[in-house]
């Protein structure tokens, strides 16, 4: 296990949390290179079935990023988006799987510095609590393959 | 041209399936000279595995495989099967998606044993004897048991399904529609589920969009026991959190007809990977504030009544409490 290196999927939404993962480059601030993101059109866009399947296809955390309430492009679906994300942790919490794993925040997009700070955050949560028990079918541990 | 092969075996099921199949009456007076059925078992006809063990590979024309795969003789006979079907069709939720009994996969196999043999209030075993696959009786008869495999499965994680039926069991206009479409060879694309495309809120006359209302936001979470729904409307805005909006509606909506909820027998419309993540998606959406989520009772349970072992994360995989004798 001594070269693991979680593995971490980002669903950021288009006008806010990948505008910031954007400054942040602008900015400088650096993030870690274990987060993979995936642009979404708006958190709304977001379906527990993405975080099953990063789950099962091993990754070791996997973070949701969307726009304050109100700054919503089009208008609620940050506040489907929690909803659909408090369930989905219920269940998730029922499987088992560690709440630190799938966590969600909105990240505006002039908030370059937090986006850094909340995925250095995110990584460090995954590196305390070790890999995936879904991952290699529940073995734990992803290699870290994304590093190549 | 000769008569259709037909074989129908009910594995890790309890026989509904069947019933199904029966329930077709009259039609099934007309289906049955078009078939030539060669293995039903262990409900209708007289026959042992070993007579389909013994046929040629492939000279079945369709084979209907009912219920999930628990014990290593299911696993067995679902290979049996696959090899002597031309066309093996997962018939009902049970060998689709895992069934009612998938839910057993949020336990493990030890206390699920322990519960049924030991702890359960009608359970008389002072000696706290287990299942073992082996015995001798009268010091001289070896019997065997099946073994209890640790997790429920899916017939299609066990061999290649070209065909899927939901439903729990499947409703007889369905089977109808199912044998039908198999007789006349209008059978979807391999690996496609035998339905209308239709989902179950597409076909109840409790829809507020087909009675002309708009859809009202839930304001509260109701269990079935909690009052009673109106006359005609809709479940899941009074708060009974029907799963109709993504379940296949080849039912004709049968549950909410006589005010029960859908909860997911048969299986998901077209588009959709995973039932109960789906279904989360959906139920989650329409609540008209956050707290509401904390009232939902049991959800994983709830949502994936039926489709535990089908869905991407399968079963439970931590966390898991030690069984207690119930006082």
């Amino acid at each position: 296990m001594s070269n693991w290196e979680p593995r971490i999927i980002l669903i950021a939404c288009n006008w806010c949390t990948y505008q910031g993962a954007d400054l942040a480059g602008s900015l400088r601030y650096s993030y870690p290179s274990t987060v993979n993101i995936v642009r979404v059109p708006c958190s709304g866009r977001f379906e527990p079935e993405f975080v099953a399947t990063a789950l099962k296809e091993g990754a070791d955390g996997v973070f949701i990023g969307g726009c304050h309430f109100g700054d919503c492009h089009y208008k609620e679906g940050n506040y489907k988006a929690i909803k659909r994300f408090g369930l989905l942790r219920k269940v998730l919490d029922e499987l088992g799987v560690e709440k630190q794993r799938v966590q969600l925040e909105w990240i505006a997009g002039s908030e370059g510095k937090r986006f850094s700070e909340a995925m250095n955050e995110f990584d460090a949560a995954i590196r305390a609590i070790g890999p995936s028990p879904y991952s290699d079918n529940g073995k734990g541990g992803a290699t870290c393959q994304n590093q190549k | 041209m000769s008569k259709p092969k037909v074989a129908f075996l009910l594995s890790g099921g309890c026989g509904g399936c069947d019933m199904s199949i029966v329930d077709l009456s009259d039609a099934l007076v007309d289906v049955i000279p078009q078939l030539d059925i060669v293995f039903w078992a262990p409900t209708v006809a007289d026959v042992k595995y070993k007579d389909l063990e013994e046929m040629p590979d492939k000279s079945i024309d369709v084979g209907l495989h009912s219920g999930c795969i628990r014990l290593d003789e299911n696993e067995h006979t679902a290979k049996v099967m696959r090899a002597k079907c031309k066309v093996l069709i997962a018939y009902g939720v049970c060998a689709s998606l895992g069934g009612i009994q998938g839910m057993g996969n949020m336990h493990l196999k030890e206390s699920l044993l322990e519960y049924a043999y030991k702890y359960s209030p009608s359970t008389d075993n002072p000696d706290g004897i287990l299942p073992q696959t082996k015995c001798l009786v009268d010091g001289k008869y070896e019997l065997e048991l099946p073994e209890f495999m640790p997790h429920i499965r899916t017939l299609d994680q066990v061999v290649d399904v070209d065909y899927y039926l939901g439903g729990c069991p499947p409703h007889y206009t369905h089977v109808a529609a199912a044998v039908t479409a198999i007789l006349t060879g209008k059978l979807p694309a391999p690996g496609a589920w035998i339905t209308n495309g239709k989902a179950v809120c597409d076909v109840c006359k409790r829809n507020p969009t087909a009675n002309g209302r708009e859809r009202k936001l839930i304001s509260s979470v109701k269990r079935t026991i909690d009052g009673s729904p109106t006359a005609d409307g809709c479940l899941l805005e009074e708060g009974y959190l029907c799963l109709g909006p993504i379940t296949q509606g080849d039912c004709g909506s049968s549950c909410p007809k006589v005010n029960i909820p859908c909860r997911g027998c048969g299986g998901p419309i077209p588009g959709v990977k995973d039932y109960g993540m789906r279904a989360i998606s959906a139920v989650a959406a329409l609540f008209d504030k956050d707290e509401l989520v904390d009232q939902v009772p049991s959800p994983t349970k709830l949502f994936n009544r039926y489709s535990l072992p089908g869905s991407i994360l399968g079963r439970k995989i931590g966390g898991f409490r030690t069984c207690k004798k119930l006082k």
